[in-house]
């Protein structure tokens, strides 16, 4: 038997760089967090912060021009009685989109996480991802049709004889109105459609980390039901219900399209944005509008840090 | 008197998988009873199904005389120590233990004082604020074992309670589940693969093999009498030997098992039993020295301080005819 050596040659630029690597362990980090690091800091946070500039900034009344000095007017403005309704219009919908979408999402989560397997499992991440291919744009004229006056909705309500329901429905104060497709019923149903994978994955991979034996034990020490859901799910799985809140809630906050297609013709703050920055080229108040969302998710997430939703991560 | 827990021809069986098979068994109040297997022999689903977390596809389950079948686990008043504990990592260890209570109604200072009761029964006394996160496995076990005690359950289920711990405290553990046991007259039963916990510890063995119980009798019984090869394999590793060597040796043309330590080494010439030792196993407090006889392995205990033979030396064994043990099987 030959003597083998006690260390092996490099054999090329792998094993060179491996070696490299293996001598100064920050280099990778520093190599692979680099980029993502010069974008979230410059491009995104840089922006951000621009924005935030310009909402302190505010608009010469008769000139139209910015004028470049520090105030708080532009915010001012945003309490006065038609742009506070956009405000509390386009929260109130974020809360009850997030509300709606927790409530169908769970009992998906809860099937997927605890009883499918194999090709069933298969079928439900192709089930919730599949109407993510699809254009975002063309859902919502598709959603237009089918809740349109003539659409296969009324069609169907009609023929089980059940339209006075679909009218009771519609006579509704606020959130009623002509047709479903020009309600805020409508703009919810699809906003509930569009961001529901967000809300259903967190919330899946959350149900999935408690383990089976957590939820048998608690039937074993006597729980009902209704009691293991509200003591030991609904506490272990509220990180993921935060997350898919989180989604659901800053989409519904941010989104322009869906209230413009669907619903009441009135604005939302992404609408009100939308105008300001574009034709009424307002830049600080469109500045002070998009704050508002940042604001409202801060204050989210203080509360819900607050409640212990991250104390099970 | 009512057994506490009754099977009569129990069956539980996942498609073609018979998990467990015609079990029938009788737990005698008040008792320490061991399910001893391997893993996937079915003593865990046979716990499962006193707790009411498995149905059986066959057969009835009595607890204390009444017929389980319809009743739901939280309904059941029997108390499981799950393997991994199951602790709520939200919750603090006072309201773990006490949780069986809250889900009954008890007014929280009821419970706090109850589940402080219970933490100094199992010697954690000042550790209600803390999170099983910080706890060492030796403490979760404890917290889970107050747990299931708190509501006072007629029969106690462990499931594999101490796998997870090193091999001291799991000595000292088996102390204390005795001693607790002995104190609370509660009717423990316990799964384990651990010959050895299930012998010091229980009053009956049930041997689990198959799906089905191989044997069920006292410590004694199981480890002295083996009734199957299978039994005398598991339980103490004996040597198993076939009819035609029981038969030289004297005895009857049946299996027959023969513990390690009733054998004595001895002189080649002469001796019923001879052959070549192949391999020496140090166990500190003795030895086990493994002999091939004619095709038929062997393993003698050599206590401590005795002289071992060399790996290849042909050597001799001799015993006392009174142990060798004559089985059921053909």
């Amino acid at each position: 038997m030959g003597l083998r050596p006690v260390t092996l040659p490099e054999r090329g630029p792998g094993d060179r760089l491996t070696s490299l690597f293996w001598r100064r362990p920050n280099l990778l980090l520093v190599l692979l967090l680099a980029p993502p690091l010069l974008w979230l800091g410059v491009v995104y946070l840089g922006s951000l912060a621009a924005l935030l500039l310009q909402s302190f900034f505010s608009i010469d009344e008769f000139s139209g021009l910015v004028v470049h000095e520090f105030t708080l007017k532009t915010y001012l403005e945003l309490l006065r009685p038609s742009n506070f309704d956009i405000l509390l219009r386009t929260v109130g919908m974020a809360v009850a989109v997030t509300l709606g979408c927790a409530v169908i999402a769970f009992p998906i989560a809860h099937y997927a996480a605890r009883y499918a397997r194999g090709q069933w499992k298969a079928a439900f991440y192709l089930g919730v991802m599949l109407p993510l291919w699809s254009s975002y744009l063309v859902k919502v004229y598709a959603w237009k049709l089918i809740l349109s006056k003539e659409g296969i909705v009324t069609w169907a309500t009609d023929a089980a004889g059940a339209s006075a329901v679909l009218n009771a429905v519609l006579a509704l104060p606020v959130i009623g109105g002509n047709s479903l497709s020009t309600s805020y019923i409508g703009t919810w149903i699809v906003f509930v459609y569009v961001w529901l994978p967000y809300m259903i994955l967190p919330m899946q991979a959350a149900l999935e980390r408690v383990p089976a034996s957590m939820l048998e034990a608690s039937a074993d020490l006597g729980a009902t039901r209704a009691q293991t859901f509200r003591t030991v799910i609904l506490p272990l799985a509220l990180p993921g219900v935060i997350a898919g809140s989180i989604f659901t809630f800053s989409l519904t906050l941010g989104d322009y399209i869906i209230p413009q297609i669907i619903g009441s013709s009135r604005l939302f703050i992404g609408q009100a944005v939308y105008t300001l920055q574009g034709t009424a080229g307002n830049i600080p108040l469109a500045a002070a509008f998009a704050v508002v969302p940042i604001a409202v998710m801060l204050a989210y997430l203080a509360v819900a840090r607050r409640m212990g939703a991250f104390d099970a991560l | 008197m009512t057994d506490a827990v009754e099977f009569v021809g129990v069956s539980r069986h996942f498609g073609p998988v018979r998990a467990v098979d015609g079990v029938d068994l009788a737990i005698a109040e008040g008792s320490f009873f061991a399910m001893l297997g391997p893993s996937g022999s079915g003593k865990t689903t046979c716990l499962r199904l006193i707790s009411g977390f498995e149905k059986p596809t066959g057969g009835q389950i009595r607890i204390f005389g009444e017929e389980s079948a319809r009743v739901p686990p939280n309904l059941r008043n029997v108390n499981t120590v799950f393997q991994d504990y199951a602790l709520f990592p939200h919750m603090n260890v006072r309201d773990n233990v006490a949780y069986g209570l809250m889900v009954k109604g008890v007014p929280r200072a009821a419970r706090a004082a109850r589940a402080e009761e219970m933490l100094s029964l199992v010697k954690l006394d000042g550790y209600g604020d803390r999170r099983p996160a910080q706890l060492s496995g030796g403490q979760r076990q404890r917290v889970a074992l107050a747990r299931a005690l708190v509501n006072e359950p007629r029969v106690l289920l462990l499931d594999e309670p101490l796998g997870a711990l090193d091999l001291k405290l799991r000595e000292a553990m088996q102390d204390e589940l005795k001693a607790l046991q002995k104190r609370l007259g509660i009717t423990f039963v316990f799964v384990t693969h651990d010959q050895g916990e299930a012998l010091s510890m229980a009053d009956r063995v049930a041997v689990f093999s198959d799906g089905k119980v191989a044997q069920v009798g006292t410590p004694e019984e199981v480890y002295g009498r083996p009734r199957t090869r299978f039994v005398a394999d598991f339980v103490g590793s004996s040597n198993v030997l076939p009819p035609d060597v029981t038969q030289r040796l004297g005895g009857p043309a049946r299996w027959s098992s023969l513990r390690p330590e009733s054998l004595r080494l001895a002189a080649a010439e002469g001796a019923a039993l001879a052959g070549t030792v192949t391999a020496l196993r140090y166990l500190g407090a003795g030895t086990r020295v493994v002999i091939d006889g004619n095709g038929a392995e062997l393993a003698v205990l050599v206590p401590a301080g005795q002289a071992l033979p060399a790996v290849g030396a042909r050597i001799g064994l001799a015993f006392d005819p009174a142990m060798l043990h004559v089985m059921d099987d053909a």
